[in-house]
């Protein structure tokens, strides 16, 4: 460097390496670092180009009624229409670029289906449940039920077939011989659907007065004056009437 | 060249410089404007809502959205999770996820008021408090509302998951990064539903545009008295829920 310049100065060589360390840290920094560093802006972009660019493992239920149709057909019109076909047999994108070597279970034990269906007291009214231990046991739930339109394998006959809490209560109960269509007007419809057809309740005081009030000719049970007894509550407003209280 | 002519020479010339250059920026800039300005158009606004009383805590949304976005399978991880919520008759409430329901105490069926399951996932927030704390950017709202995290940028120091009023954060193990929820982004950009949404057995998850009368959420907001979680921190969420107990927190 010295016999290179040896005209310049020392001072001068100084501030000339100053210069040139300040060149490089420029360089490095535009050529170097890349942009997604140093740009916010950039940086999004490509996090986002990133995410978008993650695997997809759930093909969804449109892609499987391509080839599928018939169980799609099935399907369609059964309770569990609503149902995604993966959510019983697991993510399928895999199945949809490679059918033949690439299966997605179908779970046939007993051990699948009491993950929705099986009794549990913060499920929602009405959702169908069985108990496992008590529901047919040992036999897989596919023997009595076609998963892709779920049924009851034959109507019900008498109503403790699905109220059986309600039946079993009552065995207990004063009112045990009384039969459920007593007091619930049920529609036959109502055995085959039955979420959407509801037998009724008793809506008057009157109807349990045909027992119960002081003017009831039915022998040997408790009676109480309509008239003060109980203002304006239909009596199941207070009285369990599967399980009526006994002094 | 006199004083006069260098001088008038030399400013010319830095002047004509520094227009030549922020010319460049400017026809730089201008696409990036348009863009921006369609993408306020063109671009959805991401939202979900859950239905409470449909919700039969089957645990199907996990687990789907364990296997497509890669969570741990261990039970502490959790981009969606679903609580259950016991209120006894004496007024104290048990909320377990029912993910690590085993060996916790089951209560008699004749103590409960009532019951029922509130599943939960990041809320989206319009103002997130994790972008916020966020110390280098790796957390930031897209167009679409939706809050995503940059993997490569973040560093790992958990701020984001102290500030998360909801919970909705966790240190993915492997990977030394905060994870959430992001609305399955890579799968709603495709028009396809997030996973959770896809395998809700009873539609209680319901996905769409916001802004799009066409989309099943509006037709939800519509039709049901909705609530959001923690209204009062004004963080706007974007997970909304029908009939929503006031017990919930």
């Amino acid at each position: 460097m010295k016999n290179l310049l040896p005209k310049l100065p020392e001072h001068i060589l100084r501030l000339l390496l100053v210069f040139l360390i300040f060149l490089g840290v420029i360089l490095l920094v535009r050529f170097f670092i890349p942009e997604s560093f140093r740009e916010h802006k950039v940086q999004i972009a490509s996090a986002v180009e990133r995410e978008k660019a993650r695997e997809i493992k759930f093909a969804g239920t449109s892609a499987c009624a391509t080839c599928h149709e018939d169980q799609y057909n099935l399907k369609k019109n059964g309770y569990h229409k609503n149902l995604s076909c993966e959510t019983c047999h697991g993510p399928a994108q895999g199945h949809t670029e490679n059918p033949t070597e690439i299966k997605p279970p179908a779970p046939r034990d007993r051990k699948f289906c009491p993950v929705c269906h099986a009794y549990n007291a913060s499920r929602p009214i009405g959702f169908p449940q069985i108990n496992p231990v008590a529901h047919n046991p040992l036999q897989p739930c596919i023997t009595c039920h076609e998963p892709h339109d779920p049924k009851p394998p034959e109507t019900p006959r008498e109503c403790k077939a699905c109220h059986g809490e309600f039946e079993r209560t009552k065995e207990l109960s004063p009112h045990v011989l009384l039969k459920c269509t007593t007091c619930h007007v049920t529609p036959a419809l109502h055995k085959v659907t039955p979420w959407s057809v509801r037998p009724s309740k008793p809506t008057s005081r009157e109807f349990c007065g045909k027992c119960h009030s002081q003017e009831s000719t039915v022998a040997k049970t408790p009676k109480v004056d309509l008239a003060t007894h109980g203002e304006k509550y239909v009596c199941w407003q207070c009285h369990y009437p599967h399980a009526p209280e006994v002094e | 060249m006199d004083r006069r002519n260098f001088l008038r020479k030399t400013l010319s010339f830095i002047i004509s410089l520094g227009a030549l250059g922020s010319l460049k920026e400017i026809l730089q800039v201008i696409p990036a404007v348009a863009e921006v300005k369609n993408g306020e158009t063109a671009k959805p606004v991401y939202g979900m809502g859950i239905q409470i009383d449909k919700c039969i805590g089957c645990g199907r949304c996990v687990e789907a959205c364990k296997i497509e976005n890669d969570v741990p399978q261990e039970p502490f991880f959790f981009r969606t999770w679903v609580e259950k919520y016991v209120i006894k008759k004496d007024g104290t409430v048990i909320v377990q996820n029912i993910a690590n329901e085993t060996g916790a105490e089951t209560v008699p069926e004749k103590d409960i008021l009532r019951s029922f399951f509130v599943p939960k996932l990041c809320n989206q927030c319009a103002n997130p408090p994790c972008v916020q704390v966020c110390p280098v950017g790796a957390t930031f709202s897209t167009e679409e509302g939706v809050v995503l995290v940059d993997e490569k940028r973040c560093i790992g120091c958990r701020y984001c998951i102290q500030a998360c009023p909801y919970g909705a954060r966790y240190l993915h193990p492997t990977k030394k990064t905060a994870d959430k929820c992001n609305f399955c982004y890579h799968r709603i950009e495709k028009g396809l539903l997030p996973a959770c949404v896809e395998v809700c057995p009873t539609q209680a998850r319901v996905f769409g545009d916001l802004k799009s009368m066409a989309s099943p959420l509006v037709r939800f907001k519509r039709m049901n008295k909705l609530h959001v979680l923690k209204p009062y921190l004004n963080t706007e969420p974007k997970v909304s829920y029908a009939n929503l107990d006031g017990e919930v927190r």
